[in-house]
């Protein structure tokens, strides 16, 4: 790089043009990031295409009714991922509505000065602490704590309210109460910590202003700063639905991998992550290209879920705070 | 009174000839350990502007945030003395904070609307005190005092944030004069406008204490001299090591700058600092 302001004869020589190693570290550093971004995109583009590439017999194969069908047998080469599709979905939103409002509670506990901050620092690290807890502790937890406690209520529900859809199997081990419950748990940390830094990033001023209207606290929490942090939230559900979406081994011995669809919580059924950990190591040649294309459904659905949850998140911002 | 106390200058109370809303008595007010003003006495009149100046860190504005309350949100914050609001002491332990916000409202120095639409922005109170009548008119009225209805009544469902800084310390003015309270703060509500907003806000003033009783803090001399009745000037002490405010004078605002009686409200308002 050539100085063309040799000119400036009165500058002191305090000021001066920079060397050509800065000039250099400049570039180096900036290709060190354009590779890092291009390998994450490159990477991904592979993952699809050969995800894709050794799905495309049974895509070939079965087409739609891969999505439609109900059934998953090997031995009459049916294969059909609806009852996954749908366990999917119900264990995750059963778990996001759960862990998402004991989640949001928890950061508005944390932020609002209910407690000394102090004192909330220590809570926020107990509480992503439990996001270190490996997901097969989970599933042993689930299935040696949390089934036999919640064996007593489960049967006692099915027995007074039986006719109810949500209780209307018994619960006989594993099963979809139990599933969601530990996936609520497990997204809990990750909408916890995204809400509490979405509260924290609400100006001091925005505060001043509810309060200076005359707000009771629950007044200047629920019409100020829920709304004010919206963005924020929404962000957090987002990623913990993500989260539940793809999450594999504690639904795996949780679950109870039973082809069903059903609106019972006792009754087990099967997420497609599920099925794919339980069923690949002893898939053959056929079920190995079913499962390839069960995975690409289940990248399909958090690719969708991600995308709609940008558009919401767009929308409450530009609604919210006005950009564009 | 200790004996170190009585060496310290305490201002003469000032005689207000009309009728006095707000007695305010500060006697201590402390940040922690922090002794942030001692002993100053300001009552604020009926429908009248009564200006806070003096130079920075001297506690108008801590003072100011008393009168409402708006200090307790800082957990460190401690009021000794008394605020005598219509006979009564708002800082007494029945009363609530909020039911004082409620009466006198706020407005702050940064432009603080909420984030939600320009309407959402100044029905927020009137939903608060749970209004029944008509919300569009009392909006319609809000914001046509706060002389924003010209620029804003075609985006009224658009975010209060995609205003310009003027306007969005007008929409401001709007949110906290929609419910009527009994009195208006404003703490330095002007700092962060330009000359044509500031005009526009200083004319609002003016209009404003037809119905409101007004208690201004202002950096700006002339501010002060163009709106307030009244005219409390606020100095602050650092001879002996710490930063305490006090009030230095109060009285008429004709009084105060062209006939003050302290030595240090005349250097102060000449501009000789020491």
């Amino acid at each position: 790089m050539t100085n063309m302001f040799e000119a400036a004869d009165s500058v002191s020589p305090i000021s001066g043009p920079p060397r050509a190693l800065e000039y250099a570290n400049d570039r180096i550093f900036r290709g060190i990031a354009w590779t890092s971004a291009f390998l994450v995109i490159a990477l991904t583009g592979f993952i699809l295409w050969e995800v894709g590439r050794q799905a495309a017999p049974a895509i070939q194969a079965y087409g739609l009714g891969f999505i439609t069908g109900t059934e998953w047998n090997v031995n009459q080469g049916e294969f059909g991922v609806l009852p996954e599709i749908w366990g999917t979905l119900y264990s995750s939103l059963l778990a996001l509505a759960l862990g998402g409002l004991f989640g949001i509670a928890i950061a508005i506990f944390l932020t609002q000065d209910f407690i000394h901050h102090r004192l909330a620092m220590i809570f926020r690290t107990v509480i992503e602490m439990l996001a270190a807890i490996p997901s097969v502790v989970f599933g042993l937890w689930g299935i040696y704590i949390l089934i036999p406690l919640l064996k007593p209520g489960a049967e006692w529900l099915h027995d007074q309210l039986g006719w109810f859809p949500l209780f209307s199997t018994d619960l006989a081990g594993p099963g979809m109460a139990p599933a969601a419950l530990v996936l609520a748990i497990m997204i809990l940390p990750t909408v916890a910590a995204i809400t509490v830094d979405a509260f924290h990033r609400i100006p001091y001023k925005i505060k001043e202003a509810a309060y200076g209207m005359g707000t009771t606290r629950w007044e200047a929490i629920l019409k100020v700063m829920v709304p004010t942090a919206s963005s924020g939230i929404l962000a957090a559900l987002v990623l913990g639905f993500g989260r539940a979406l793809g999450e594999t081994m504690a639904l795996a011995m949780l679950i109870g991998n039973a082809n069903q669809i059903s609106l019972s919580l006792f009754s087990p059924a099967n997420t497609l992550a599920s099925l794919l950990a339980s069923t690949f190591p002893e898939a053959g040649h056929l079920e190995v290209q079913a499962l390839m294309y069960a995975a690409l459904v289940l990248l399909a659905i958090t690719f969708l879920v991600n995308v709609m949850g940008q558009m919401v998140q767009q929308y409450t911002i530009r609604k919210f705070e006005g950009k564009r | 009174m200790n004996a170190a106390a009585e060496t310290m200058f305490v201002a003469a109370p000032y005689q207000a000839a009309g009728k006095v809303v707000i007695e305010c008595n500060v006697a201590k007010i402390f940040y922690g350990d922090f002794l942030a003003v001692r002993d100053s006495q300001v009552p604020i009149e009926k429908r009248k502007i009564t200006g806070f100046i003096g130079p920075s860190g001297c506690g108008k504005s801590t003072v100011l945030r008393s009168l409402n309350r708006m200090n307790d949100l800082i957990s460190i914050f401690r009021f000794e003395g008394n605020v005598m609001y219509h006979g009564q002491d708002v800082y007494a332990k029945k009363v609530d904070p909020v039911l004082v916000r409620r009466y006198i409202g706020m407005v702050f120095q940064q432009p603080n609307p909420f984030s939600m639409s320009v309407y959402d922005n100044v029905a927020f109170g009137l939903r608060l005190n749970r209004y029944k009548g008509d919300m569009d008119e009392r909006v319609e009225k809000a914001l046509k005092r706060a002389a924003l209805w010209k620029e804003v009544k075609d985006k009224l469902k658009n975010s209060g944030l995609s205003l310009s800084g003027g306007q969005q310390q007008r929409l401001c003015i709007a949110r906290a004069i929609a419910t009527e309270p009994d009195v208006l703060l404003m703490d330095e509500p002007c700092s962060a406008l330009d000359p044509i907003a500031t005009r526009q806000v200083e004319e609002l003033m003016l209009e404003l204490k037809e119905r409101y009783t007004l208690a201004l803090v202002t950096h700006n001399m002339q501010q002060a001299t163009r709106v307030a009745d009244t005219t409390a000037f606020f100095s602050v002490d650092i001879s002996k090591g710490g930063r305490t405010g006090y009030l230095v004078e109060m009285g008429p605002t004709e009084q105060i700058f062209q006939n003050p009686r302290e030595t240090l409200t005349k250097e102060y308002i000449s501009g000789e600092f020491s």
